[in-house]
């Protein structure tokens, strides 16, 4: 299975992202011998992703629509630095099928699928028809756009109430209303269409059977193009915020073998009806019964690939550029072996304290955390500044072992050494999910996390209570007093006081770091 | 050194507790450390900057220290505790204790951004908790809240502009 003896193997690829996928990737690339092509925009000179590669070339100001998503800026990096290959990421251009052909008219290979399985996988209505016709389950509904809202209301009440309507180019949530009763279907139609218009420039709107409180669980494919396609097991992803996801997990607590099984036929089906190459993920609903419906297929690698990729021991990576360069899958399906457990949390500059805002801003501090069983992909480092105009994503930490109790344990631990100062971030969030009764006892649906995070001020309550622990937190409380004192005594420059919202402070501009010698001599004194 | 010390766990919004009384003596293998009149053996090590790594009878305790744009923070584990540190005898910490409740407040902007807009007028009468301007960072608009209630003295942002954390937004008497 060796690499470099290949002779079609590429010697340079660029990368159109940026974050701690555009880092993965490079490392993939570095692991395999491949040199790489970093771009950035004008607020991502000093990122991660470009102090990482090989050669960078800047292609424009901070907003994306005038860097990331430039293809002609990137088209002309490719050119001038002479790689033959794009590996777009996720997000941004990963699943814009104009890109993919710009890639092969200008003689690049696109890392991903064909223009025309994005096409049909694009527009969900005709990925809806397409899989109808391929006899795979898809939510009851209708498979084109409402003609009228005579028709729909007709067709919501063939299917039953509640109802979901959807644009059919949507995403995120947007253009998406639940219509609980036939009275509201007009205005949620109306509210539905023009949502679909501004977001997407598109009104079309399609309507689905709501299923209440499901599962989001999807099925990782890969397929080279040689005509070979595996399904590499499913990932639970139900824990989201609104429509974002924040934990994924492999395998799912739900899925026996043979139902991972069926799911994984069902994805190599729709991959096969979409002539599909390369990683790719079909998303499934699962009712309370545990029947499952096509919901979309993603035409890229996911954010959340790293529990896959633990659970399976592949890099999926390392294969999206074999099979682009032209290689067969190594490996057979009966070859998967599913084997542990393993969690991803999503790492978001964003504070938990504010109703989860985002946090931009300096990394003055970070302690990040290692040892058995965790992996973490990052793409933030202490001292750089978290610009404001992407995904606040900053890095993933995931953690593995032999079952998914200890999995969690692992993580608990790792995330009690995960420290970011200077900006916020949503670590806190993923100590209160990974210690939640329910999620331990696996009971998860996508109305999971606003439930916890509902009765989040309970759980402070009971936590106050209770003489052991009081004191345990008396004792804390002096610790942090003397500590306080300590730091004042040390580096009396440092910051001092608290409330600085009062008149007659300076705003807290971070002080500047102490010299090394000024700070050893601190540190002496202190003994 | 004598400092007054108030504390309060960042989780448990309650206000602030009683201040305490901190003495640190610098001797020569150490500290003396005495908290509200009790003596405490404590042995301190600073790793790092904002990193102090404290032992207090066999109990190993990892404090890292948080400035943001309003507040001290000191984490001990993963517990955030929000600190108000006052040497007496100091002027310049003398004048910041007054400022509290009473006296005008500066509404400082949190986290890097744009202002979006501005939700009341110079010299109108706000409640606390009330939304004073809209900021925009990653996609998402919050709203400052005006931490008292009084009268808008003076409000310099200016919508559209771009912020830092800790530029004044406005001053609320």
């Amino acid at each position: 299975m060796g690499v470099t003896a290949r002779s079609k193997m590429f010697k340079k690829i660029l990368i159109a992202n940026r974050g701690e996928i555009a880092v993965r990737i490079i490392r993939a690339c570095r692991e395999m011998g491949i040199a790489t092509v970093a771009v950035y925009s004008d607020v991502d000179r000093a990122a991660l992703h470009v102090r990482k590669s090989d050669e960078a070339y800047p292609i424009g100001p901070a907003a994306a629509a005038e860097s990331y998503l430039r293809m002609d800026k990137i088209l002309d990096a490719a050119k001038r630095s002479g790689a033959e290959a794009i590996h777009p990421g996720y997000g941004f251009l990963s699943e814009n099928p104009r890109f993919a052909r710009a890639c092969a008219d200008a003689g690049l290979k696109f890392i991903g699928p064909s223009p025309l399985s994005m096409e049909m996988m694009g527009s969900k209505t005709r990925a809806r028809q397409e899989m109808e016709r391929a006899g795979v389950p898809v939510v009851p509904g209708t498979s084109r756009a409402l003609a009228s809202p005579e028709e729909g209301e007709k067709i919501a009440e063939r299917i039953g109430y509640p109802v979901m309507l959807k644009a059919a180019a949507g995403g995120g949530g947007k253009g998406m209303r639940l219509v609980q009763t036939r009275q509201e279907f007009r205005s949620a139609l109306a509210a539905a269409q023009s949502e679909a218009q501004r977001s997407f420039g598109d009104g079309e709107v399609y309507i689905e059977k709501a299923i209440i409180n499901p599962r989001h669980i999807e099925m990782q494919i890969l397929a080279d193009e040689h005509g070979n396609t595996v399904w590499l097991g499913e990932r639970e992803c139900s824990i989201q915020r609104r429509h974002q996801k924040v934990l994924e997990e492999a395998p799912s607590p739900i899925v026996d073998l043979d139902m991972r099984r069926r799911m994984g036929e069902v994805a190599v089906k729709v991959a096969e009806a979409a002539s599909y190459n390369n990683a790719g993920t079909i998303e499934f609903l699962v009712d309370q019964q545990k029947h499952f419906y096509f919901l979309e297929m993603n035409t890229r690698l996911q954010v959340e690939h790293p529990v896959t990729e633990l659970t399976t021991g592949l890099d999926l990576v390392h294969l999206q550029i074999r099979i682009a360069a032209g290689e067969k899958l190594p490996f057979k399906q009966s070859d998967v072996e599913i084997r542990g457990h393993a969690i991803e949390c999503r790492i978001y500059a964003e504070d938990p304290n504010n109703n989860y805002f985002p946090s931009p801003g300096k990394i003055t501090l970070l302690l990040s955390p290692s040892g058995p069983g965790i992996r973490r992909d990052s793409g933030m480092y202490e001292g750089w500044i978290v610009p404001l105009d992407y995904d606040p994503l900053l890095a993933k930490l995931i953690g593995y072992g032999t079952d998914r109790q200890q999995a969690i344990m692992r993580l608990q631990r790792a995330l009690s050494e995960y420290f970011v100062v200077g900006i916020k971030t949503n670590i806190s969030l993923f100590q209160q999910i990974l210690g939640d009764a329910d999620f331990q006892a696996e009971k998860l649906d996508t109305g999971y996390l606003d439930r916890l995070l509902g009765k989040g001020n309970q759980a402070g309550a009971a936590r106050a209570i209770g003489g052991e622990v009081k004191e345990k937190a008396e004792m804390l409380e002096t610790v942090a007093a003397i500590a306080a004192g300590l730091f004042a005594a040390v580096d009396p420059s440092g910051p001092v006081i608290g409330n600085a919202g009062a008149i007659g402070t300076d705003p807290a501009a971070p002080t500047a770091v102490p010299s090394n010698w000024k700070q050893r001599g601190r540190s002496e004194a202190l003994r | 050194m004598v400092y007054e010390v108030i504390v309060r766990d960042e989780a448990r919004n309650e206000l602030g507790g009683r201040p305490h009384q901190l003495e640190l003596e610098k001797t020569v293998g150490g500290w003396t450390c005495r908290f509200d009149g009790r003596s405490v053996d404590i042995d301190a090590v600073i790793i790092r900057r904002d990193v102090l790594s404290l032992l207090i009878d066999g109990h190993v305790y990892e404090i890292k220290r948080e400035q943001t744009a309003t507040d001290l923070h000191m984490w001990v584990g993963s517990t955030c505790f929000v600190v108000e540190l006052r040497d007496p005898r100091s002027l310049r910490s003398r004048q910041k204790a007054v400022g509290d409740e009473k006296g005008p407040r500066k509404i400082l902007a949190p986290m890097p951004g744009r202002i979006v807009r501005l939700l009341v007028a110079e010299n109108s009468n706000v409640e606390a908790g009330q939304g004073i301007v809209v900021v925009e960072a990653m996609k998402m608009q919050n709203e400052i809240k005006s931490p008292k209630k009084g009268v808008v003295k003076k409000i310099s942002a200016i919508p559209g502009a771009a912020v830092n954390p800790g530029d004044v937004l406005a001053i609320v008497e």
